[in-house]
């Protein structure tokens, strides 16, 4: 399941751009792969980010992997529930289950479109 | 299988599978210089030889002293039971044999001593120990620094100067600003440690009793240190635990302990066990080994291993610590230990152990010149001062088969003439008199 509103990153995550703020996520695909999602590992509202670099982790009860961040700028809000309720990022990916929202200082580069991002996982899984 | 697996044949079988003529061959790559002058291995004994050399070194061991040393190791009773149990073969299996979830048995051993310890402690969540206490104190304090993402450490002087010597170095190369905070006259001092505490402190370290005794009641100090964003790390006592206001009561975010006074013997020095508790919040910066009790797809209890996805095998750069192996058995000892001794047994022995030290202080103060280091209540453990040295004290008196305490001046500037004796529910009146008579005595 791919939403066509967003872009997309080869370590799939997504991102809803909303002027300079962007929201970001993990995939559908992502959350299908990991299994039923225990815990995420937030970054400080306040941190500064760099685009591909690791912001936090998300936890399964198979794996934990890293979240990297697809833009560069400063963290403004993250989704507390998900301290509660890490099984959002099962349930709903693309709306409940938003992990962070970043206020970008550059625009964001090289990321997928949901066509390119389909084929991506298509071709790599 | 015999014990000597290389004969002649089997030489010269795998020297020419290598294709060279002789073990001098073999090594000739490396230098002359660099090879052993001679390998000195003495001729074989035989059985009763070497049974009887090895009584004649066992027996160069004091083994019938009478000890009042305590420091962080106490000679506590255990029930016969405990050790007949553990002793059974099957608790001594194959390595890491908590790592297949088929091995329900140890698993749910090990969920059954997590929930002993947070109970005894009453923490939220246990590991299933690490080495020892104090490398469960360097693991507290790397908690507290991956959490906060701090990089300061204050701690207090009066906890175990064995522990700060092992933190201290396992720090060495770690970018870690350790302050120290000075004890006074063998109290924890509160005031000095919240000076030091500021928004760049990862956590403040006390221990409770602290090394010189002393029970202190922690609570305001980690209001203020958790004002400042610094979490509270505790090392405790379990046997005292049963006894005293608890870690998670005072509001530690960490308490880790020295687990040996719960049924492990003092063998020379191990093989113990570090206790790691910690609050829910926390439990993901915990290293080692946690089991969860969970249902399977019927319905039925299984027991896992939990929270392995940070564990070094699935993510080994992202592992919260190198531990890599487990003190399965010694925490199984220390369950059975706990399980046979109960609530009640567990606090008779905490009280009887008081008991024997105030009555030990209360006939050490009846000599002249001996005091107690301070006024403050104590376990089962005090620091009392001399007119001569502490060490000189222990000396006399080991040649009369009795170790007095721990001479504080090993490692306290100042306290030259002090020692820190220590009573368990294992001293009798007697012992202790007598103890007191000879110290009198050398006046």
């Amino acid at each position: 399941m791919i939403s066509n509103d967003l872009l997309y990153t080869k370590t799939h995550e997504w991102l809803r751009q909303e002027d300079d703020i962007a929201v970001v996520g993990i995939t559908h695909f992502a959350q299908e792969q990991l299994g039923d999602i225990t815990f995420v590992e937030l970054p400080n509202v306040g941190d500064t980010i760099t685009a591909g670099e690791e912001m936090g982790s998300v936890e399964s009860v198979k794996a934990a992997s890293e979240l990297y961040s697809p833009v560069t700028g400063e963290i403004i809000e993250v989704n507390a529930q998900l301290d509660d309720a890490p099984e959002l990022l099962n349930d709903d990916p693309y709306g409940e289950g938003w992990i962070i929202k970043i206020r970008c200082s550059e625009d964001p580069e090289g990321m997928l479109s949901p066509e390119e991002y389909a084929d991506y996982i298509e071709s790599e899984h | 299988m015999p014990y000597i697996p290389h004969t002649d044949s089997e030489i010269r079988e795998m020297l020419n599978a290598v294709g060279v003529s002789s073990i001098e061959e073999l090594f000739a790559e490396i230098p002359e210089d660099m090879r052993p002058k001679s390998f000195d291995v003495p001729h074989g004994m035989t059985e009763m030889a070497v049974l009887r050399h090895m009584e004649n070194l066992a027996a160069a061991n004091d083994i019938d002293m009478v000890s009042f040393l305590g420091a962080g190791f106490y000679d506590h009773d255990s029930p016969a039971a405990a050790s007949a149990l553990i002793s059974r073969g099957e608790f001594y299996t194959a390595y890491t044999p908590y790592q297949p979830e088929s091995s329900q048995g140890t698993l749910q051993a090990i969920f059954e001593y997590q929930t002993a310890i947070t109970r005894l402690f009453e923490m939220e969540c246990s590991n299933a120990g690490v080495y020892d206490g104090g490398t469960a104190l360097y693991e507290a304090i790397m908690m507290a620094v991956r959490a906060t993402k701090r990089r300061k450490v204050v701690i207090s002087e009066a906890v175990n100067p064995i522990y700060r010597i092992v933190i201290s170095t396992y720090t060495k190369n770690l970018k870690l600003e350790l302050v120290t905070v000075p004890h006074v006259q063998g109290r924890t001092n509160f005031e000095g440690l919240v000076d030091a505490i500021d928004d760049k402190t990862a956590c403040v370290v006390v221990q409770n009793p602290n090394f010189f005794g002393c029970v202190q009641d922690f609570t305001e100090l980690f209001n203020a240190a958790k004002a400042l964003g610094a979490l509270s790390v505790m090392s405790g006592y379990p046997v005292l635990q049963s006894v005293i206001k608890t870690p998670g009561a005072m509001g530690a975010d960490i308490c880790v302990a020295e687990g040996q006074s719960l049924g492990l013997p003092l063998s020379f020095g191990g093989p113990y066990l570090g206790i790691m508790t910690c609050t829910k919040k926390l439990v993901r910066q915990m290293p080692g080994r946690i089991a969860g009790r969970t249902t399977d797809v019927d319905g039925k209890t299984g027991y896992v291993l939990t929270l392995q996805a940070r564990e070094q095998h699935i993510r080994r750069q992202k592992a919260t610590s190198n531990i890599c192996s487990n003190q399965a058995l010694c925490a199984l000892q220390t369950l059975v230990h706990l399980c046979l001794l109960g609530d009640e047994g567990l606090r008779r022995q905490a009280l009887l152990s008081m008991e024997n030290a105030q009555y030990a202080a209360a006939q050490l103060m009846e000599l002249e010149g001996v005091r107690l280091l301070n006024d403050a209540p104590f376990g089962n453990e005090f620091t009392v001062l001399f007119p001569g040295r502490g060490r000189e004290i222990c000396v006399s008196l080991m040649s009369r088969g009795i170790i007095p305490g721990f001479p504080t001046g090993r490692y306290y500037k100042g306290l030259e003439n002090g020692l820190l004796v220590c009573c368990t529910e294992k001293h009798t009146r007697a012992e202790i008199d007598e103890m007191v008579e000879l110290i009198g005595g050398l006046a």
